[in-house]
């Protein structure tokens, strides 16, 4: 690596080793925290799998059935433990295999650091068996990623993958490290990285935006809080919870917010964007001060622009600055950690209350569960509902479950009707949408957080997409909770055919194989509920269950999922129907 | 209200690092926007690259393309600047065959009033070089391309601020904390 790259390391006076550049590579792993691994062998990065073998009582490394899976896993990790999750390919296909799981990371600010092997260094460039320029290829969706061709570079290299990852916003890191870096000695020496001279990953917060922020906030009379995962990523719900308590102020959020405040918090309003909340999304464009905390304004949030929130003065708290001002025009920009931004915002903050705007999405609220919420969880029609699926699991999880969502119908039901009581518990694919995410994030989850109960609500679409890593599950032993709500279609996209493209349903209806068969085949206990007598009892035995265990749930084929905010359209056009 | 379009100047003050061009060139590419000219080279402070990028966008476009440079992780500095707050020249070269030096004496009346530089002349062709804006070097190729121009080529835009621009005192920050 060019040395003008340079990085303020620790004063330490580590003692030098001469070893392989595989031998490195994990021993840069175990000095970086790293005890779990997912990944996949192949021919450029065999040197390294060999040195595993002789550090598997030090590193465990979970194979996985592909590459993707490998990084959906350490993507589930990452986001239960906020700790990094790593991910190993080796070239060509084993690279590209994880360009998937790397844009989904990028998207969703998830550390992850990603290592693959590359064709020797002499071949680069040459096409070569199994080569691509993975770099060239994942620059776009990653955070940082470096190609290494020499031994001497992978502990410095390695060293700032970690730091970049974790630090500031996260977000995945690949390195590429060329079979003849992994196999040459050098003298070893570890430094971890704590800063690189053209990277600031926690802007100073700024005291007179802070004041300013205040000063709005307290004069507003219908203030209203949108906050996303930098509350979780900033390990800031507590400081949030304040806020809001303090300073009396509904409170929704995002997809990737969901659980950094408990569900039954008087002050939790609710979900907004396409599939949220009905008060939440029309009383945005009521709000007089719209304090966003830790979310980027996407536009699956935001609907329209030209009609977000325009009456309203708005206040970004976040700490990315492109962030300010990129989709939705600020007055106050708060710029900065969330524990930090949020802490001195408290005590500028009078105490308050908005009994009377609270009541109004309270009394939205009843509208929404008089047309939508009563029949989506306590259905009268024959049809089982995916809310009455959610309903059974949080009375036997009472809400403490980590719930893995895929993508699609059941996803936005799932975010919707679960109950959270703890942070980092709602683990989905947001910005990217990725169908295929949940089964093997829903491995990583459970082996980070293994005393927590985790549970994978899946559509019979996104599963087939990753099924194979119930191989993962049944080798590795790992006691996840496998919920298909199989509707025999793809769901989210069935619904847009039937309210905007004439219900020409082009493609979408799934002949499915028999899954109690497959997950059997893989020494999973399965079981498959068709009536609404056996799902009470069939949730029991799932939750009761100390292994893995697979339930497959027959739902209603052509059920929709509303509230919907039609794409494009303004967030206070919010269908209920 | 739609904003007006110009012909702004970014710089960006990065490491010397492989690979930053796809990164930056990426952003452009997500966006759809056309770079004009680029230009890369060491910068004042050693160790330290300098990327010159014409763009023709409006400055609320600039500010947020400037935020994602700056996001990068070895991008040191990014800003963007209008023509009036930038001192900015392009060269251009030309390639023409020598006899017609003295067949059309109207080629060195061309060349003495555009301070156009000889920079080289042999049996058959001679090269003229001209630094300055690029309306001046598109008037040169104008005046030239009557009488046959063999090769021509223009490069990217070099451009220094008005105003300071404090990446020193940046990285000065940086090595004594």
């Amino acid at each position: 690596m060019d040395t003008q790259t340079v990085k303020k390391t620790k004063e330490v006076a580590a003692k030098t080793e001469r070893i392989t550049g595989s031998e490195a590579i994990i021993r840069c792993l175990i000095e970086e925290g790293v005890d779990i691994l997912y990944g996949y062998p192949g021919g450029a990065i065999m040197p390294v799998y060999d040195e595993l073998y002789k550090y598997q009582d030090k590193i465990h490394h979970v194979l996985t059935r592909h590459e993707q899976g490998a990084t959906h896993a350490a993507q589930g990790y990452a986001r239960i433990s906020g700790k990094v999750g790593v991910a190993m390919a080796t070239s060509g296909p084993g690279a590209t295999n994880l360009i998937t799981g790397i844009a989904d990371a990028q998207i969703d600010s998830t550390p992850m650091v990603c290592i693959t092997g590359q064709v020797f260094s002499h071949l680069l460039g040459s096409d070569a068996f199994q080569e691509t320029d993975i770099v060239g290829i994942s620059t776009p969706v990653t955070k940082w990623n470096h190609q290494v061709t020499k031994a001497s570079e992978i502990p410095e290299v390695l060293a700032k993958a970690f730091y970049i990852a974790k630090s500031g916003r996260p977000g995945p890191v690949l390195v590429d490290i060329t079979k003849d870096a992994q196999v040459s000695e050098f003298d070893f020496k570890y430094e971890k990285c704590t800063g690189i001279r053209s990277y600031i990953p926690v802007p100073k917060t700024n005291p007179e935006a802070v004041k300013a922020a205040a000063e709005l906030i307290n004069a507003a009379k219908k203030p209203m809080i949108v906050w996303g995962q930098g509350v979780i990523l900033g390990e800031a719900e507590k400081e949030l919870k304040a806020v809001i308590e303090k300073a009396g102020i509904p409170s929704a959020w995002t997809i990737l917010g969901a659980s950094a405040l408990p569900t039954s918090h008087p002050l939790n309003i609710g979900m907004v964007g396409m599939h949220g909340n009905y008060a939440p999304n029309k009383l945005t464009n009521e709000c007089d001060v719209l304090i966003a905390i830790g979310m980027r304004f996407d536009d699956r949030v935001t609907g329209s622009l030209d009609t977000y929130a325009k009456q309203a003065k708005v206040i970004h708290f976040d700490i990315d600055p492109a962030e300010i001002d990129k989709n939705v025009k600020t007055d106050v920009a708060v710029i900065g950690d969330s524990k930090d931004s949020l802490a001195k915002l408290l005590p500028l903050l009078n105490k308050n209350s908005h009994e009377s705007w609270l009541q109004e999405f309270k009394d939205l609220y009843e509208v929404e569960y008089e047309k939508v919420i009563k029949n989506d969880i306590s259905p009268t029609k024959e049809g089982l509902t995916m809310g009455e699926v959610l309903k059974q699991i949080n009375i036997e999880t009472k809400g403490n479950a980590a719930i893995v969502s895929d993508v699609g119908q059941h996803q936005m039901i799932a975010c919707r009707y679960a109950d959270f009581n703890i942070t980092k518990s709602n683990i989905t694919s947001g910005g990217l949408g990725t169908m295929g995410f949940a089964l093997p994030a829903a491995i990583g989850a459970k082996m980070a957080a293994p005393e927590r109960e985790v549970v994978a609500i899946i559509g019979d679409g996104g599963y087939q997409m990753t099924i194979q890593e119930l191989g993962t599950i049944f080798q590795q032993q790992v006691p996840v909770k496998i919920v298909v709500l199989n509707n025999e279609f793809l769901g989210m996209v069935r619904q847009w055919q039937q309210l905007f493209f004439d219900k020409r349903y082009a493609s979408t209806e799934m002949t499915n194989p028999n899954f109690v068969a497959i997950a059997e085949g893989y020494y999973i206990k399965a079981r498959k509920v068709v009536k609404r007598e056996e799902l009470a009892d069939a949730v029991k035995e799932m939750i009761a269950s100390k292994e893995s265990y697979f339930l497959e749930v027959c739902v209603e084929k052509e059920d929709n999922v509303f509230p919907m905010i039609p794409s494009g359209a303004s967030v206070s056009d919010v269908r209920l129907s | 209200m739609k904003e007006d379009i110009k012909t702004l100047t970014i710089s960006i003050y990065t490491e010397n690092n492989i690979g930053l061009l796809n990164r930056i060139s990426a952003i452009f590419q997500r966006r759809h926007i056309n770079i004009e000219s680029l230009t890369t080279s060491q910068s004042e402070i050693e160790g330290v690259n300098r990327f010159v990028i014409v763009v023709n966008i409006s400055e609320t476009q600039a500010k947020k393309i400037v935020g994602q440079f700056e996001k990068q992780v070895e991008v040191i500095r990014a800003y963007y600047h209008t023509d009036e707050e930038t001192i900015y020249q392009e060269s251009g070269m030309f390639k023409i065959k020598s006899a017609l030096l003295f067949e059309e004496p109207q080629i060195q009346n061309i060349i003495k009033e555009s301070n156009t530089r000889i920079v080289t002349v042999n049996k058959e062709f001679f090269v003229l070089e001209k630094s300055g804006r690029r309306n001046e070097i598109e008037s040169l190729r104008r005046d030239l391309n009557v009488f046959g121009i063999m090769q021509f080529v223009r490069s990217g835009r070099i451009a220094v601020t008005k105003d300071e621009m404090k990446v020193t005192e940046m990285l000065l920050a940086f090595n004594n904390q």
